[in-house]
């Protein structure tokens, strides 16, 4: 028998639903005002622009620690939306499933390229490996220019303990 | 180092943490200063927790301590320099911090060249004899001009 395909706004709803879940529920995204933007399975970080982010206020620039958490949430976030992904698409994760466990970072290293300006940053992750127990992904931001990104990182992760 | 340079250095590290937006909305303090070296504070705040299932604050605001830490140690440093940014920074994260506890960074300048200061850095909560992190980073160094 051929299984018609989901209507789209089910399948949308889903996702966005998951992602909600995933992002709300941790206060220091809220704290630094993180959004997360999904097309499909793409993940995009943005940190709207606050005077509260400013590190060095002469400049002025975003704070190195800032742009640190900011590409540490990104990958984060994307490292876990990978690790769902499977079970949220055949529909297994519901809303009276207990909390998503979160990867923990074991180290995170950041090449500062050029100052962050005052004005929205965005960041994307790519998933180098993702295993059973470990994981690295490298994530970079931007603002403007797509093309000029203005930090870059490469983080290793240790997974959470899954069933099956 | 003379009393006047002591002083001075004392007064440019204070300044460095209460002028920058982000260190003070963390509420950050200074509790040490000297050649080289920085000792900077940040309270328990549930706005940091990145594991709402634990408790414990998030990776990203240790990184933050860490790195304006970092930072003064680097301002603090004899050469007295006009300013400096992050060139790269590494974090090793040892273990979650304790939940409820304040945590402490101290770090120090172990070599700078004329443009660059190489900086280490530790984080602990109320367990010193075990920390949360290490870091460990290279700064840029710009010269006061004379």
């Amino acid at each position: 028998m051929i299984r018609r395909p989901e209507p789209v706004q089910v399948v949308k709803q889903r996702r966005d639903a998951t992602l909600q879940r995933l992002v709300t529920g941790v206060p220091y995204i809220q704290f630094l005002g993180i959004k997360i933007d999904r097309r499909g399975d793409e993940l995009t970080g943005i940190l709207p622009y606050a005077d509260k982010l400013i590190g060095n206020p002469a400049l002025p620039a975003l704070h190195g620690g800032v742009t640190a958490a900011f590409l540490e949430v990104t990958a984060i976030v994307d490292l876990t939306w990978a690790m769902i992904w499977e079970d949220m698409e055949a529909g297994r994760l519901t809303d009276d499933t207990p909390r998503i466990p979160l990867p923990k970072t074991i180290d995170f290293t950041v090449d500062y390229l050029r100052s962050g300006l005052p004005r929205d940053a965005y960041a994307r992750a790519r998933i180098n490996r993702s295993g059973r127990r470990y994981a690295s992904v490298d994530v970079e931001t931007w603002q403007d220019n797509r093309q000029r990104p203005f930090a870059k990182a490469t983080g290793h992760f240790l997974m959470p303990a899954r069933d099956g | 180092m003379s009393a006047e340079d002591k002083s001075r250095r004392d007064r440019i590290a204070r300044q460095f943490i209460e002028a920058i937006p982000h260190a003070r909305e963390l509420g950050m303090a200074l509790t040490e200063i000297g050649d080289g070296m920085a000792e900077i504070g940040m309270d328990y705040d549930a706005r940091l927790v990145g594991d709402p299932e634990t408790g414990v604050i998030h990776g990203g605001a240790v990184s933050t301590l860490m790195d304006t830490c970092a930072g003064a140690a680097v301002m603090s440093h004899a050469i007295a320099p006009a300013a400096t940014a992050t060139l790269d920074l590494r974090i090793d994260y040892m273990r979650p911090a304790t939940p409820g506890e304040r945590i402490t960074a101290r770090a120090e300048c172990y070599h700078v060249t004329r443009s660059v200061a190489f900086v280490r850095a530790t984080a602990v909560d109320g367990d010193p004899s075990r920390p949360v992190a290490t870091a460990t980073g290279a700064f840029t160094l710009e010269r006061a001009k004379t």
